[in-house]
């Protein structure tokens, strides 16, 4: 095993800008811990060796040129199979889209490539971006780095899976009711979903418009803000997209102190139905935080006992549209074309055999709530709700200037385990919802490994929308202090592989 | 024996005699904008298939659309023009079915927040009892993104039913659409169809003034869906109404409806009931048959569109371009009638012939108004009529005109050889003085040739010259005839009558 492998973005970009490593020797180490974990971990759908190595190639030419590098040249990524790639399979974990490869590149993946990072693969992922497990993907679960019988979180698994095994320093998740920062927390990893708007959605497979946010994940704070700042920014083919400058949240993750903070604990984020390890972690971290100079106060957001209800509702509406063009008339599955049967009968048949079951029943349900008749009882209440969530954060964010909560409820599961039971895995994601509903960021951390399982626990970190830096510097200053106590980064307690 | 096809139909007197028509129409105009709605793609009429398309307008997996500013702005200068208030802010939402020319199987359109709303529409209607102006109400004008076109091949008729297959142009799709409804029309009895015609007529006229779009009905680019009912009285609840779509002409719109209200009639005097459904209009046969029923309505699942930002124009915006507006038809033909100096009779005529605009660019670019109305409604009337097309649609423009009367008053060419040169331009043989030269339509003006002609026309005809001679000035238009035949009509008359005269010696008288 290379030691390249185990070094952050920022380390492998100053030894590439130095020319103390090429790129190309690192995406080679990094292609090479691939072929030796993979088989296990399944964390890629896809590894592009070639482009990988022509990307790496093109970033040493370019400094041997005297270019000025970017700040993540060269590094290696992973990329969630949910983003479009020119020329790259892009599957969304979908028999549907088996085969598919987009004739363009999404925002992100335009940007990142600009950069210079090294895209290796595309990462596995619960199809369309619904589950919590990755347990959903048509192409088979990804495993925990930690513990090959358990799931990495989902529905970003790949992406967090990477980053735990050491098969990439960074990766791109999406983050719809907590996409990212599920798996980062149940990984070991940082996870971040910024504010909605703030990353570019053009070329995001949608799962739910007015939810999904791409945001970046890597192994330590300063990693995911170097990431951050590669692929925010305004983007006029997304009309949602925020047009506000980027905040500097790489200078935020260099805080080391957080006199003046007002930390707030979000009551309903915490109690029953919270792991006893995560909830002793949580507490120990908060007592961190005081430690670093932060003021601890506990706010309430009643109506955050209703998000899993309305996002269930919002979620599998907007669904059940955006999935609507999988029909196999212009790309991807076609199933039943015989010559004799109708267009609506080839359509039935491709959608039946090409949508895996949780995503027919997120699309069933998404179509009844949208009916004539119910669309009040259920897609309008839901929005009030929505809306509810976001006075609750606007008060809260009156009073303190972060909020914080376990990132989920318990360590990772064993495969298997909640898969014939949606409620339970629906519940996975109680504490990372409310964010997407109101449009704000939030960030997991890992905060240690809860006792009784020895397993990672996190804490995810919201702040108000446009205010991401503030997350970063707290998610910066509680990591270095954790990581001081700890001697070594919690990865290093992961069995090796 | 009537068949599905060919349904009883109530005498149209009898019609209007028992029941009271309801009409509700729906257009849809195309935009002119150069690139879609809500994506960069062209908007060419007529280019090869799928070649104006992009992964927004293919609906393509993480494609997004980005709304194109010149579309909404045609969207409130038509409310405006229409009477409408604009919304402080509305939203797109999306309709969902499928089908295969939606790339998304969702439409992105308007639907309870429509950009423009309660207006309304004066228009004139031409009644048995003269000239009379209606109020035509509008519900909304609201935004939406075209479907791309299918094609059913292999079969007779062009129809989905026995064709062997089918092939969709995404060209169309996310040009962008205005879907203008009106509220019930009522009250227009009688008079129903030709309310209707006259609506779209002069709705078509408004779209062109207002440069926003093409208005051919003919490519598609106005399209009118008739709502029609039939109800006892003006007292009685509405009835059952039938929406009849493909209505691609003026001329149909009126028939349609006409159709349509014998039909129903029928059906009701029968003792039956109208079937809620929608009906396509066949130009061919001239009757409408039955489509889909609405009884198994899709439930379009209307939410609104979370991938666009909710639009508010400010009032600043609403007010610029309320100020781009073209003078409103009614004030606009009262000062052309005045300008111009001619009776309502004639107005009328004028606008009837769809010429209005064509007279008023033909004197912009430099014709007196007698002349430009002397050819556009004359001349060139009857040749529209004759290949059954629009005026506007000739291949001659407001300049051409101007050329010939140029030519007239040089003295090139005279009123009957400017007819030939009218017809060369519009068979396409270039501008007036290209006509001219290459069909050799210059006047005769070489006195030399012109005299030869003369002395050659009293060699023929001695005796007329000699009654000439001896006083009888009024024979010479016998002479002056033989010339301008034997010159093909290129020569002077006036200037041959002159000639002759001095010849022979004698004085005008």
């Amino acid at each position: 095993m290379s030691e390249l492998i185990t070094k952050t973005a920022a380390e492998l970009a100053s030894a590439i800008a130095s020319g103390a490593v090429s790129a190309v020797e690192v995406a080679q180490a990094h292609l090479d811990r691939i072929a030796e974990v993979d088989g296990r971990v399944h964390a890629f759908l896809h590894v592009d060796t070639e482009g990988a190595l022509a990307a790496a190639k093109a970033v040493d030419s370019r400094r041997a040129a005297g270019e000025r590098l970017g700040a993540l040249a060269g590094v290696p990524l992973g990329l969630k199979d949910v983003m479009c790639m020119e020329g790259i399979p892009t599957t969304c974990g979908s028999k549907m889209l088996e085969g598919w490869r987009p004739p363009y590149d999404a925002t992100v993946t335009r940007r990142l490539k600009d950069a210079g990072v090294v895209i290796l693969g595309k990462t596995n992922m619960d199809e369309f971006a619904m589950g919590s497990s990755t347990e959903h993907s048509a192409y088979g679960p990804t495993r925990n780095p930690w513990d090959l019988e358990r799931i990495p979180g989902g529905s970003g698994g790949g992406s967090s899976a990477c980053l735990a095994a050491y098969e990439a320093p960074l990766a791109i998740g999406t983050d719809t009711g907590g996409s990212i920062r599920q798996p980062a927390a149940v990984t070991g990893t940082v996870g971040v979903k910024p504010t909605y708007g703030a990353v570019s959605r053009y070329g995001l497979i949608a799962l739910a418009s007015s939810l999904d946010q791409a945001g970046p994940c890597a192994r330590n704070v300063l990693d995911t803000a170097l990431l951050h700042s590669v692929i925010a920014g305004h983007d006029p083919h997304d009309s949602t997209s925020l047009t506000d400058a980027v905040p500097d949240v790489v200078a935020a993750a260099g805080t080391r102190d957080l006199t003046g903070m007002r930390i707030g604990v979000v009551k309903e984020l915490g109690g029953e139905g919270y792991q006893a390890g995560v909830r002793q972690r949580f507490d120990e971290a908060v007592a961190a935080l005081t430690s670093l100079g932060a003021e601890i106060v506990e706010v309430s957001c009643p109506h955050f006992d209703y998000a899993l209800a309305a996002y269930y509702l919002i979620l599998p509406s907007e669904c059940s549209s955006n999935l609507a063009k999988f029909d196999g008339m212009r790309y991807g599955l076609r199933v039943g074309d015989d010559g004799e049967s109708s267009v609506e009968q080839v359509m039935g048949r491709t959608r039946a055999a090409g949508f895996g079951e949780e995503v027919t029943r997120r699309i069933i349900l998404g179509t009844y709530a949208l009916s004539a008749g119910y669309y009040d009882a259920f897609y309008g209440s839901a929005q009030k709700i929505r809306t509810l969530i976001q006075r609750d954060f606007n008060d809260a964010f009156a009073k303190v200037d972060v909020l914080v909560s376990p990132t989920a409820p318990t360590t990772a599961f064993k495969l298997g385990e909640k898969l014939d039971d949606p409620l339970a895995m629906y519940l996975n994601d109680i504490a990372t919802i409310p964010a997407n509903l109101a449009g704000t960021p939030g960030m997991s951390i890992p905060i240690g490994l809860a006792p009784e399982d020895n397993l990672p626990v996190g804490l995810q970190i919201m702040a108000p929308a446009r205010a991401d830096e503030r997350m970063y510097a707290v998610g910066g200053a509680l990591e270095a202090a954790l990581l001081a106590q700890w001697g070594a980064p919690i990865l290093s307690k992961a069995v090796a592989l | 024996m009537t068949t599905m096809n060919s349904p009883a139909l109530m005498p149209y007197d009898d019609v209007i005699a028992q029941f009271d028509p309801v009409m509700g129409l729906e257009v849809h105009v195309e935009l002119n904008t150069k690139t879609k709605m809500f994506c960069g793609c062209a908007t060419e009429f007529g280019a090869a298939p799928n070649t104006q398309v992009c992964p927004v307008c293919l609906g393509l997996p993480g494609a997004l659309p980005a709304l194109n500013r010149k579309g909404v702005e045609g969207a409130i200068r038509i409310g405006l023009a229409l009477n409408c208030e604009i919304a402080q802010w509305c939203r797109f939402a999306r309709k969902n079915y499928f089908y295969p020319d939606m790339p998304k199987n969702f439409q992105t359109s308007q639907y309870d927040e429509p950009i423009a709303f309660n207006g309304w529409l004066d228009v004139p209607v031409e009644t048995d009892e003269g000239v009379q102006v209606f109020r035509v109400e509008i519900e909304r004008a609201h935004m939406e993104e075209d479907t791309g076109k299918t094609s059913h091949l292999g079969g007779a008729t062009g129809r989905i039913q026995g064709a062997d297959y089918s092939v969709v142009d995404y060209n169309r799709a996310g040009i962008p659409l205005i879907e203008i409804v009106t509220k019930p029309i009522v009250g227009a009895g009688k008079n129903a169809p030709a309310v209707a015609r006259a609506y779209v007529s002069m709705l078509r006229d408004l779209l062109r003034a207002l440069d926003v779009s093409d208005v051919r009905m003919d490519q598609g680019s106005l399209r009118c869906d008739a709502n029609v009912s039939l109800r006892a009285s003006a007292d009685s609840p509405f009835g059952t109404r039938t929406e009849t779509k493909n209505v691609n002409s003026l001329r149909s719109i009126e028939k349609a409806i006409r159709y349509e209200m014998q039909r129903q009639a029928a059906v009701l005097a029968g003792g039956g009931q109208v079937t809620q459904e929608t009906r396509h209009w066949h130009e061919d046969t001239n009757l409408t048959t039955s489509g889909r029923s609405k009884e198994e309505a899709e439930d379009y699942r209307y939410f609104p569109e979370p991938d666009l930002v909710p639009i508010a124009p400010s009032r600043e915006w609403v007010e610029q371009l309320r100020a781009t507006l073209p003078e409103p038809p009614a004030a606009r033909r009262a000062r052309l009638q005045e300008q111009w100096g001619v009776n309502d009779t004639e107005m009328d005529s004028i606008i009837n012939a769809g010429a209005v605009d064509l007279v008023v660019a033909t004197i912009a670019a430099g014709a007196d108004h007698t002349a430009a109305r002397k050819w556009w409604l004359g001349e060139l009337a009857r040749t529209a009529n004759d290949q059954g097309v629009d005026l506007a649609d000739l291949a001659i423009t407001p300049a051409d005109i101007v050329d010939v009367e140029r030519l007239i008053a040089a003295g090139t060419i005279n009123d009957k050889l400017a007819r030939e040169v009218i017809a060369g331009i519009l068979a396409g043989e270039g501008t007036a003085e290209q006509v001219v030269a290459r069909r050799g339509l210059q006047i005769v003006g070489d006195d030399s040739a012109l005299l030869a002609a003369i002395e050659q026309a009293i060699a023929e005809q001695p005796d007329v010259a000699e009654k000439i001679r001896g006083g009888k000035v009024a024979a010479a238009g016998a002479v002056v005839g033989a010339v301008m035949k034997a010159t093909r009509g290129q020569a002077d008359a006036a200037k041959v009558r002159a000639l002759l005269l001095a010849h022979l010696g004698v004085e005008d008288a």
